[in-house]
């Protein structure tokens, strides 16, 4: 399910500059629906983390109250042209979805 | 006879094996009881190990003035401390505090950005934590339509 996330790396020297968006509704558990006015159960990302050729460069831990459809930048050091960046979440529910990219 | 058994028993431990993988990927662990807190030195108390911080002017948090919707906050956090090992967002007065934490290894910028909810006005908090202390500035941020409920 690729398409869940998006992602962007740009290389400046050695730095790599990540910008990704994920899809996903980070419901906070405290939302009613407004047909049926039953709570709507939360259901976020708990995990988000980045490995660069397998080396771990970022875990954000995520709670309910990042918006939906999580935007998330960052940049490491140590990055070349032709690293693959892998991208990795797991949500709540147990439900995951990853992206990997070549670093350019 | 015994040598299908054999093949089977590999062919599970295998899938096994397999089924396992993604976990070991997810070694970090999501700190639930930081999440939980509904305080936010209760947070801070379970994530860091302390809810004392020291105010720093290294520490730069770009945070609207004013939050028209309060689903959508957009926060930018940079420092210049050295020796970073997370960075944290705190909303005061969320149901919730703790919005997010980033662990920063070796290598990685300490420069985060990301969008986060607030349920009303209230202060928002950089919590910085370097292998010297931790460290934090904070912002208010007016909100004039909440995103937690509705």
């Amino acid at each position: 399910m690729a398409n869940q996330i998006k992602i962007s790396a740009k290389l400046k020297g050695s730095v790599a500059d990540v910008k990704s968006l994920m899809l996903h509704p980070m419901e906070t558990g405290a939302r009613k629906d407004p047909d049926t006015g039953n709570t709507i159960p939360a259901h976020h990302i708990t995990q988000l983390i980045f490995t660069n050729n397998g080396k771990q460069v970022m875990v954000a831990n995520f709670s309910t109250a990042v918006s939906k459809n999580p935007f998330f930048g960052f940049s490491f050091d140590g990055a070349k042209a032709g690293d693959t960046l892998k991208v990795s979440w797991v949500d709540n529910k147990g439900e995951t979805a990853e992206l990997e990219t070549q670093l350019a | 006879m015994q040598q299908t058994r054999r093949l089977f028993l590999k062919g599970s431990m295998a899938l096994l094996a397999l089924a396992s993988l993604p976990r070991t990927l997810l070694a970090a662990v999501w700190p639930k009881d930081s999440f939980d807190s509904t305080s936010a030195s209760g947070a801070l108390n379970a994530l860091l190990g302390a809810d004392v911080t020291t105010p720093s002017d290294q520490i730069a948090m770009k945070v609207p003035e004013i939050a028209e919707n309060g689903a959508v906050v957009p926060v930018s956090i940079t420092t210049s401390l050295e020796n970073v090992e997370s960075i944290s967002i705190v909303v005061n007065k969320n149901p919730r505090p703790l919005a997010a934490s980033f662990e920063i290894p070796p290598g990685t910028l300490p420069k985060i950005a990301c969008r986060i909810k607030m349920g009303e006005t209230s202060e928002v908090m950089a919590v910085v934590k370097t292998s010297s202390g931790i460290f934090s500035t904070s912002r208010e941020v007016k909100v004039t339509i909440g995103g937690c409920g509705g």
